[in-house]
C-alpha cells in the first residue's frame, strides 16, 4: 500500500483560494488540531460526505477541488453546535459558509437551490422563515 | 413605556396562535406591547461572512425603526429573530466600518444607527424584567400534571455570544414550565437541531432529526414539546408523518409555543390560542389533564 505523506505548512494557507477563506471565516485554520469534537456533535453529521473535521483539514491542505465538490458543505445548516464545543474556539461553521460562498461565486455551482424545482406542494406549505432561510443561505 | 414587540414574518401567517398568544398573554402580565411600525424581514439567518455587509441591512433596518420610536429596546419571540437581529446588532457595534456604509445606504432615513438598540428573546425579558415568581402569581389555570418537553433548538442558546442561558444546558423554560404549574421532563435533544431550512429541498435530513428528537420527548412521557421558533414548530410538528415513516411507534404529539401554555395557564380566551393551526391537535392532550 502507497504512503502519502501530507505536510501542512503556512505554504497552504497562503494560496488565494485558502487565503480567501480565511478571510471571509475570520479564522485561522492552523488553529484547528483535529480533536474531532466538532464531527462528535455535528447533528448533521450522519448526512455529511465528509465530516466537519474534515472539512478543516481539507482546507488547511488547500485541497480546494476536494471541498467544493462535496455535499457536506451544503449539509451543515449552521446551528453552532461544532463553534461552541471546539477547545480552540474556531468556528467551523464559519469556515463551512466561507466555502459556500465562493462555491456560489465560482459559477460552478452559482445557484445550489432552485426553489422552481420544489413540488408546488411542498411550496405552498412551507411557513417564510423555511422559504427565506433557505434561499439566503444556498442561493448567492 | 410601551414594550417594542418585533413579531416577524412567519408569526403574521403560519405561526399566527405564536403572535395572537404573546400579545394576550403580555396583557395578563400588564406589560404593555406595541408592535414595531414598519418592520420587515429580520433575514431570517445570519450570514456568517466576516466581510459581510448587505445582510445586516434588513435587521439594522429595524433596529432603526425601534429608534424612530424614540425606544432603546425591542423585544421578539420568535428565536430565528432574535438570533438575527441580536447577531448583527453585535456585529455592527464591532465593525464601524460597516455601520458606517450602511448609515450612508439607508441615507432616506433620519435617524442613523450606532449599535445603540437593546434586542431581548421574551423568555429572557420575564426571567430578568418580570419574574417567575411575579409571573407565577398571574397563573389561574395552574398546568397541573402537564408533562412538558422544552424544546430551545439552536438559536436560544448559541452562538455564546447571543445565549441567555447555558449554552449546553439551559433552564430559562423548564423554570417558566414550573411557573405555570407544570413539571419539565428531562429531555436530552432540547438544544438538538431540527433540520431547519433543509425543509425546503431536504425531507429525509428533517424527518431524521424530528424522530430523534420527538422520540427523545416521548421516552421522556411528555405531553407535548414546547418551543420558541416557527421553523423549529413546523419540522416538529407538521414533519411527524415524515419522521413516522421512518420510526412506525412514533405516536402523535404536539408542539405549542411557549407563549400559548402562559396565555393557557393566564386563562386567555380560545382565540389567543389558535389551537387550529396545529397539525397534530393539542387538545386531547389538555383536554387529559383538565386544562380545557
Amino acid at each position: 500500500m502507497a504512503i502519502t505523506t501530507a505536510r501542512i505548512s503556512s505554504a497552504q494557507l497562503k494560496s488565494a483560494f485558502v487565503a480567501r477563506v480565511q478571510k471571509n471565516a475570520d479564522q485561522k485554520l492552523l488553529a484547528c488540531y483535529q480533536c474531532g469534537k466538532c464531527s462528535a456533535g455535528c447533528p448533521m453529521a450522519p448526512h455529511m460526505d465528509i465530516l466537519p473535521n474534515q472539512i478543516i483539514r481539507l482546507a488547511q491542505l488547500g485541497m480546494h477541488e476536494r471541498l467544493l465538490a462535496s455535499s457536506a458543505i451544503w449539509t451543515c445548516v449552521s446551528c453552532m453546535t461544532c463553534n461552541v464545543r471546539c477547545p480552540k474556539n474556531v468556528h467551523i461553521a464559519e469556515v463551512i459558509e466561507s466555502v459556500r460562498d465562493l462555491a456560489m461565486r465560482s459559477g460552478r455551482r452559482h445557484e445550489h437551490l432552485d426553489i422552481a424545482e420544489v413540488p408546488a406542494e411542498t411550496r405552498a406549505a412551507l411557513p417564510p422563515i423555511a422559504m427565506i432561510s433557505a434561499m439566503r443561505k444556498l442561493t448567492s | 413605556m410601551k414594550l417594542i414587540y418585533y413579531p416577524g414574518c412567519t408569526l403574521k401567517n403560519h405561526a399566527r396562535n405564536f403572535d395572537v398568544s404573546t400579545v394576550s398573554s403580555m396583557a395578563k402580565l400588564d406589560v404593555e406591547v406595541e408592535e414595531l411600525d414598519r418592520w420587515n424581514c429580520c433575514g431570517t439567518v445570519h450570514a456568517l461572512g466576516a466581510t459581510n455587509v448587505m445582510n445586516r441591512i434588513a435587521p439594522v433596518t429595524n433596529l432603526v425603526r425601534v429608534k424612530e420610536k424614540q425606544a432603546s429596546e425591542v423585544m421578539t419571540t420568535c428565536a430565528m429573530c432574535y438570533n438575527t437581529l441580536k447577531r448583527a446588532n453585535l456585529d455592527v457595534q464591532k465593525r464601524a466600518a460597516a455601520l458606517d456604509s450602511i448609515n450612508k445606504f439607508m441615507y432616506l432615513d433620519d435617524v442613523d444607527y450606532h449599535g445603540d438598540v437593546a434586542v431581548h428573546h421574551l423568555l429572557e425579558y420575564l426571567r430578568d424584567r418580570i419574574g417567575f415568581d411575579k409571573l407565577a402569581a398571574k397563573v389561574k389555570k395552574p398546568l397541573a400534571g402537564l408533562k412538558v418537553a422544552c424544546y430551545y433548538g439552536c438559536l436560544l442558546v448559541r452562538p455564546k455570544e447571543v445565549a441567555f442561558d447555558d449554552v449546553e444546558n439551559p433552564t430559562v423554560m423548564e423554570d417558566l414550565v414550573k411557573a405555570l404549574g407544570g413539571t419539565p421532563v428531562p429531555f436530552a435533544q432540547k438544544t438538538e437541531c431540527c433540520g431547519a431550512y433543509h425543509t425546503v429541498n431536504n425531507a429525509e435530513i428533517v424527518a431524521d432529526r424530528t424522530n430523534k428528537i420527538m422520540s427523545g420527548a416521548a421516552e421522556q412521557q411528555a405531553d407535548l414539546a414546547m418551543v420558541s421558533c416557527p421553523l423549529c414548530a413546523f419540522n416538529l410538528d407538521f414533519k411527524q408523518p415524515d419522521a413516522r415513516r421512518l420510526n412506525p411507534e412514533l405516536q402523535p404529539m404536539p408542539v405549542l409555543y411557549f407563549t400559548q401554555l402562559m396565555a393557557l395557564a393566564f386563562g386567555c380566551d380560545e382565540e389567543s390560542l389558535r389551537f387550529d393551526l396545529h397539525h397534530v391537535d393539542p387538545k386531547p392532550a389538555l383536554a387529559a389533564r383538565g386544562l380545557i
